[in-house]
């Protein structure tokens, strides 16, 4: 059975300035699987993912042509408001960055920032994903205290609590683990696994065994093309294509 | 969510409303000065000083202030440059990142940048007094100069914060000294950013009345010695328009304009100075 | 030789050493100096009397600094009141939200402000704010004003100390980083809540640095509010009264200063109070700033 698609994109190109970053890319990401998009530095696989949340918009002197559809809907409308497409999506950065608030404010602030007031289901919301988050037994005792006090790996399960709390339906992770050290690394890598089961997880990695051994479909780009793409197993034991092979056997990285 | 867009709408009407009004503040003074001062302006004013009743609007300029001016504060600068400099140097090049006297001094620099001029000109009065010095030229300088040296001192330090460590190292790789670094790396590094310092702390100074009201004294006559008084800009502008003259008074209006040129050409100057700095600046 | 270079590098050691030295003796001289030349009127009278009574007359040997101390809280506040919110709202327009053109030229021209001299301050003050207030404010609220008052003084101080705050600011806002307000628009918020809650929140202690930095140039200035600000030696009662600040009477009264005894004393005692106020308020805003940086951290 065809997966469904929860991201569409049809005819992207990204342009910064003179430079095109991204080349007719088309392709469908998969619902409720973890998809693990890979390829040499700079080919372009941050400015995908930062397409799907609009967080390009951001950038100066940036151009993108062609469809996005979330849900059947494009999110480069001009109509589309962008901050309930950014809502849609929860996003994990490479460092974290706690905001300058309390643990409990930082993970109320995406609730609170969308009309969320009353303070009984805030309290409900930050406990709940800091559970989720594998954070809520480090922190119980020290909500109110400022989020900057944690441990980086922490910092981390916190911007993971964060980003979950504004109920997003795709989880966008850019190298959510190459900050950290590999207890914290396992930590979120086993919250992914069980996290895919309700959100669609769009993953940039440029550690191919962490893909091998977390995503179900694997996007190659190189150069701001998408080379190839498919199901983990297909891509790592029978690529199609001559760079992604090489690409994998470790020869152009 | 509506209440939302309105937020923004009325604090983005705020914004847009404050900013107007400084800049608008800053157009409306530069445009007193020019309105007020133009029609006064003639050759005269920059190029004699006040004839006997001067003050009643009989002939003569205000060559004694600009001249007096120039002198008190170019001499003012460079005092503070040799102090200024050292202070600088030692903090960003010898000493040891954690010294606590770079933290003291640069404490003390805080305080003294926030000291106000008047308090400084008090200062002056009693050193001068201290040792029998009269209101004069040479009062002047030693007090201008204790005004400027924080401002010039933090400029320099700025400035010379930014030469970029591994820059110092590669120096002292090849075998030279700290203070060969210092004066052949660094300085000839930083230059522009030093020479917008010191511009920095000339126009700060020659603006200031305060400071010079005690101890510099004021005459119609230039200068010729340390140890006469002399007339500065600022106090020759509020002495000026103090007298019941209307001619009097239009003659403050232009010793403004010429002050308020002079200023400004100073300040584009290190603005200059700095852009240059900044393009040179190995990264 | 190298025994030359070496003992160069000593000597010059020793003499920035000095230089630094310099500037913690220097703010320790000031304060002595002025002291030392207080202490024939402290001995006089009380510090309270002298800082509590309103009855200034120099002649009979009576000279209560109260008037003039409230004349300066009075301006300067005033100045402060006016200059905080616009200083803060202009640096967050400038920092977050104006076009690039407009930033590059705004800028230039709020720090060419900065340079003015206090004298011209004082000129634009006497030719446009004190008949703006006597002609138009005061009657807009039906009170009488000669014009030289605590407003007028605290417009031109206001204006003033807009470039040192708005330059400071910016500079704060800037530094906020870029990823932690993409962190807070990840999350959907808009580009003011991200300002709002995010980046004011982070900037907060620099912006506070800032306007300390303010009050601390307005609290001290001479010149400007010399000529508009009425120097009548009495407290103000209302803002639209003349006011007396400290700088404003050492300034003035520096002619007779000598001639009449413990005068020169008495106008020392203001500078030393000038002085000690500027010390306090460097000392303590330098440790809240660093509580705050801690609190934060």
């Amino acid at each position: 059975m065809e997966p469904t698609s929860h991201i569409n994109v049809q005819d992207l190109n990204v342009y910064y300035g003179n430079t095109q970053a991204l080349k007719d890319i088309n392709i469908n990401i998969p619902d409720k699987q973890i998809t693990a998009i890979i390829g040499p530095s700079g080919c372009g696989k941050t400015t995908l993912l930062r397409t799907f949340n609009r967080l390009v918009d951001t950038v100066d002197g940036i151009r993108v042509t062609g469809k996005v559809f979330v849900d059947g809907e494009d999110i480069f409308d001009p109509k589309a408001d962008v901050t309930l497409i950014r809502k849609k999506m929860g996003l994990l950065s490479q460092r974290p960055y706690p905001l300058p608030m309390s643990i409990f404010d930082n993970v109320a602030y995406g609730p609170k920032i969308h009309g969320i007031k009353k303070k009984k289901i805030l309290e409900g919301i930050v406990e709940n994903h800091l559970k989720i988050a594998s954070l809520w037994d480090e922190v119980k005792d020290r909500l109110h205290e400022p989020a900057s006090r944690l441990s980086i790996g922490q910092q981390q399960r916190l911007c993971l609590a964060r980003g979950l709390a504004v109920e997003p339906e795709i989880i966008l992770a850019d190298e959510p683990t190459s900050a950290l050290d590999p207890k914290s690394s396992l930590y979120i890598e086993n919250r992914f696994r069980e996290l895919r089961s309700e959100y669609s997880i769009v993953m940039v990695t440029h550690i191919l065994r962490q893909a091998k051994r977390l995503a179900d479909y694997i996007i190659f780009l190189y150069l701001g093309e998408l080379i190839e793409h498919g199901p983990v197993n297909e891509i790592f034991e029978n690529p199609k294509e001559e760079r992604t092979r090489e690409y994998i056997k470790g020869v152009i990285s | 969510m509506l209440s939302k867009k309105i937020e923004e709408n009325i604090f983005k009407a705020l914004m847009i409303t404050a900013t107007l009004i400084v800049l608008l503040s800053s157009v409306f003074i530069i445009i007193t000065i020019l309105i007020k001062g133009l029609p006064a302006m003639n050759l005269d004013m920059i190029t004699k000083t006040p004839k006997g009743g001067y003050y009643l609007g009989k002939s003569g300029g205000i060559l004694n202030a600009i001249v007096g001016s120039l002198i008190l504060t170019g001499g003012a600068t460079l005092v503070s440059i040799f102090f200024s400099l050292p202070v600088a140097l030692y903090a960003n090049v010898y000493a040891d990142k954690s010294s606590k006297i770079v933290a003291f001094s640069r404490v003390s620099l805080d305080v003294l940048w926030g000291v106000p001029s008047i308090v400084y000109g008090a200062f002056g009065f009693t050193i001068m007094l201290f040792f029998g010095l009269k209101a004069s030229l040479l009062g002047g300088i030693i007090t201008v100069a204790l005004l400027i040296f924080p401002i010039m001192s933090r400029a320099m330090d700025e400035v010379i914060r930014m030469v970029p460590q591994e820059l110092l190292n590669s120096s002292y790789a090849l075998g030279a000294t700290k203070f060969e670094t210092a004066l052949k790396v660094v300085v000839r590094q930083s230059l522009p950013g030093i020479l917008s310092a010191v511009l920095i702390a000339f126009g700060r100074g020659i603006g200031d009345a305060a400071s010079v009201i005690f101890t510099a004294g004021f005459s119609d006559r230039i200068p010729f010695s340390l140890f006469e008084p002399a007339a500065t800009l600022p106090l020759a502008v509020f002495f000026q328009l103090g007298t019941p003259f209307p001619e009097v008074q239009e003659r403050a209006y232009a010793s403004a304009l010429i002050l308020t040129i002079i200023v400004f050409l100073v300040s584009i100057g290190s603005r200059i100075l700095i852009r240059r700095y900044s393009k040179h600046v190995i990264k | 030789m190298q025994h030359k270079r070496l003992v160069k590098d000593k000597l010059v050691r020793s003499i920035m050493w000095l230089s630094t030295i310099f500037c913690i003796l220097l703010v320790i001289l000031i304060g002595l100096a002025l002291y030392q030349k207080s202490r024939s009127i402290l001995a006089m009278k009380s510090l309270t009397d002298l800082l509590f009574s309103s009855s200034w007359h120099p002649l009979k040997g009576e000279f209560g600094f109260f008037p003039f101390i409230m004349g300066t809280l009075w301006v300067t506040c005033t100045a402060v009141v006016i200059s905080v919110p616009l200083s803060f709202f202009t640096a967050i327009y400038l920092s977050e939200y104006a076009p690039k053109a407009v930033r590059e030229w705004a800028k230039p021209v709020i720090d060419l402000l900065a340079g003015i001299p206090s004298v011209i301050y004082g000129v634009w003050g006497i030719l446009v704010i004190v008949p703006l207030t006597k002609d138009y404010i005061a009657p807009f609220f039906g009170k009488h004003s000669a014009g030289y008052s605590v407003f007028a003084a605290g417009i031109v101080l206001a204006v003033m100390i807009f470039p040192v705050i708005i330059h400071v600011s910016i500079e704060v806002f800037r530094s906020v980083s870029f990823e932690l307000r993409e962190a807070s628009w990840a999350l959907g918020a808009t580009k003011w809540q991200t300002i709002k809650h995010v980046v004011v929140r982070k900037a907060l202690p620099g912006i506070i640095a800032a306007n300390v930095l303010g009050f601390t140039r307005a609290f001290g200035e001479t010149m400007a509010v010399l000529m508009v600000a009425g120097n009548v030696a009495r407290v103000p009662a209302s803002i639209l009264d003349p006011a007396y600040p400290l700088p404003a009477l050492i300034a003035n009264n520096y002619g007779e200063m000598l001639s009449i005894p413990l005068y020169d004393s008495a106008l020392l005692m203001a500078a030393l109070i000038l002085f000690v106020v500027v010390l306090s308020f460097s000392i303590l805003s330098r440790f809240a700033l660093v509580r705050v940086e801690r609190g934060s951290e």
